[in-house]
């Protein structure tokens, strides 16, 4: 196994398969959600990878991406997503989101989006935020499946979107466990 | 029945940003898990958080089943007048369950 998702942060240069040099960039808000699926069909016939998630788990992932952004890009920044870069235990693990931002009338969040790669289904959890937080900044637990990339997309009040991910290594996989 | 417990500081200033903490007891059983028999359990979690003060809403969260169970929840809000703060989590089967606490703002 190439250790791609062995490092602590995601660094996204020497990614594995190309749906996950896809993902990242989505990620990043580099690429056009558009060109995605084409590459995904492409990277279906490459060699499979534990590191990097399925194509078709890459796909539902920018599919729910873009449900939520539509087709406006996604700018890289101003997200701070705080997860620990190793999890012993995949069925708690701590997720903070953080966005600079003054929450005042005239510019504020109005939701945060968390997203996995690898989990069943790509959700996580979406706030609804307003200049009354005063701070956007809010912390739950979540499970995650497999060592993989976290990625929280805001949506501020003049209608942008700003991401931020972190690659996380799980040895204790949630979600999957037999009864 | 589930339990909720929400904490929240008592008292606080005027304009001052305060955390806001809220725990529910719930298996948020994802629907992807299967018996040793090979059946699928159904899925069951809580699919909507929201949270009012004074009865307009300042918060509002949409659940999918990577939340962990017993979902834990902080966020903030800037105190504007003294009154009661309000959670409610819904969910499938029906779940229903809202906790309360109250603030004094001076």
């Amino acid at each position: 196994m190439k250790p791609d998702s062995l490092r602590g942060r995601s660094g996204g240069t020497s990614a594995g398969t190309n749906s996950r040099r896809e993902f990242l960039l989505v990620a990043g808000g580099v690429a056009g959600l558009a060109l995605a699926p084409a590459a995904l069909a492409q990277s279906a016939s490459g060699p499979g990878r534990s590191s990097a998630p399925t194509p078709a788990a890459a796909a539902a992932t920018l599919q729910a991406i873009h449900k939520v952004v539509g087709t406006t890009p996604v700018n890289k920044g101003k997200v701070k997503l705080d997860l620990p870069a190793l999890i012993e235990n995949g069925n708690g693990v701590p997720l903070s989101v953080s966005v600079e931002s003054p929450m005042t009338e005239a510019d504020h969040v109005k939701a945060i989006h968390v997203f996995t790669e690898k989990n069943p289904l790509p959700n996580v959890v979406s706030f609804r935020l307003g200049p009354r937080a005063g701070r956007a900044s809010v912390a739950t637990r979540v499970r995650l499946a497999d060592s993989q990339t976290v990625v929280a997309i805001c949506e501020l009040s003049d209608g942008s979107f700003w991401s931020g991910s972190v690659a996380v290594v799980v040895t204790l996989a949630a979600c999957l466990e037999e009864l | 029945m589930a339990r909720a417990i929400i904490n929240l500081p008592a008292s606080a200033r005027r304009g001052e940003i305060i955390e806001i903490k809220a725990l529910v007891s719930h298996d948020m059983e994802t629907g992807f898990r299967r018996t040793q028999t090979g059946g699928l359990i159904p899925r069951n979690i809580i699919t909507d958080f929201v949270c009012t003060y004074n009865g307009a809403e300042i918060f509002r969260a949409e659940f999918y089943p990577a939340i962990s169970a017993n979902p834990y929840l902080a966020f903030s809000t800037r105190a504007a007048e003294s009154g009661s703060i309000a959670c409610t989590w819904t969910g499938d089967n029906g779940f229903s369950l809202t906790e309360s606490a109250a603030i004094t703002v001076a």
